[in-house]
């Protein structure tokens, strides 16, 4: 029973970059989410945090592009993105290498990770670390999942990566925090980079703060890409955590609709008890 | 599908600081290396962003190359709307 704290948590470029551009009282309200969130990781006493993000080509291109992927090095690099346009200064980011790949034994008897030695992250790791571990000082294991381009991983095995995961996590000693960061529906970088489809993401939130996995499971590719946008396709990363703490719910700290951060924005935190 | 190729000139241009040392230094050459179709060499050579937007370069990547050759984020946003209109839709694999 090692794995002392599960949740999710939003990662677009805006959070942090664009924040000055930002309503006050909404920015105010969703950044106060994020530190709560942060405190409550650190009174859970973690060892090291699995970080289950969609990274946007910032290491994983289409000539190799594993579907997930976990990082087993020493160190991390970030973030890719210059500090003018993210707003986070260039770091490194420990690693935890040798638990890494014991959790890789453990969660490979069900699924097939791949695994990096070498990795910056870009956004996708950063905006949350920015404010999970902003002095930088716990270890991070990396699991990246292909969001971006397809063929992309099917949502049930998303779920079996999360299932394997907990397996993997509860099997070692150390205590471990999983937070999932991606955005719900979003049209980042495009032309309609500040739509947010509140309906479509209220309803997805209230499935994954339920847990219900028929429901969280229900929606085909292009459903999403049509209702929640090419971002949506990262709700894979809420749907490993849901398969992590399968059976259990959870509350939703916060949801608000930033279009200058091109996402709804997002804290949600999770039972994690067996 | 050569968009592949422009992709990968803009996955390589953002990661990489030499790739982007030539891209200032000498274009033509640097886009030798790809295997782009005529009318993406030109879009990038005229820094395009909406055209290069409707020829389908992933909007991840080309925001990147939208900074790196000088557009503010709401330039961005707009350059690609106008593309779209005048040029069409991007197409992706689905
Ligand atoms: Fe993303």
């Amino acid at each position: 029973m090692t794995l002392v704290m599960a949740g999710a948590i939003s990662h677009a470029p805006g959070i942090t970059g664009r924040e000055k551009m930002a309503p006050e009282d909404k920015k105010t309200r969703y950044y106060d989410a994020c530190y709560r969130f942060r405190d409550h990781l650190w009174d859970q006493k973690p060892d090291a945090l699995v970080l289950v993000s969609a990274e946007h080509f910032g290491n994983f291109f289409m000539d190799k592009m594993p579907t997930f992927c976990i990082g087993l090095a020493d160190d991390y690099q970030g973030p890719i993105e210059t500090e003018e346009f993210l707003n986070i200064p260039k770091t490194t980011i420990p690693g935890a290498p040798e638990l890494a790949r014991r959790i890789a034994d453990v969660a490979m008897q069900e699924v097939d990770l791949g695994y990096s030695q070498e990795w910056s992250f870009d956004h996708g790791f950063m905006v949350p670390l920015a404010f999970l571990t902003p002095k930088w000082d716990l270890p991070i294991i990396p699991l990246n999942i292909n969001c971006q381009v397809p063929p992309l991983a099917p949502l049930q095995r998303c779920h079996a990566l999360g299932k394997a995961l907990r397996k993997a996590i509860d099997a070692q000693p150390e205590r471990i925090a999983l937070i999932g960061c991606g955005g719900i529906s979003h049209w980042p970088a495009t032309p309609d980079s500040g739509k947010i489809n509140e309906e479509w993401d209220r309803a997805f939130l209230e499935d994954f703060v339920a847990n219900k996995t028929d429901r969280l499971l229900r929606y085909s590719n292009d459903e999403i890409y049509r209702d929640a946008g090419p971002g949506g396709q990262e709700v894979r990363t809420f749907i490993t955590v849901a398969g992590a703490v399968e059976g259990h719910g959870g509350e939703l700290w916060c949801y608000e609709a930033i279009p200058i951060f091109a996402v709804g924005c997002t804290v949600v935190n999770m039972d994690v008890a067996a | 599908m050569s968009v592949y190729y422009l992709d990968k000139l803009m996955y390589q241009l953002n990661r990489d600081p030499m790739v982007q040392a030539r891209y200032k230094e000498d274009r033509e050459a640097l886009l030798e290396e790809y295997r782009l179709t005529d009318e993406e060499r030109q879009a990038v050579l005229d820094e395009d962003i909406g055209k290069l937007y409707s020829l389908g370069n992933q909007p991840q990547l080309l925001m990147h190359f939208a900074a790196l050759v000088g557009y503010a984020w709401m330039d961005y946003i707009e350059a690609m709307r106008v593309g779209a209109e005048k040029y069409g839709e991007p197409q992706y694999q689905r």
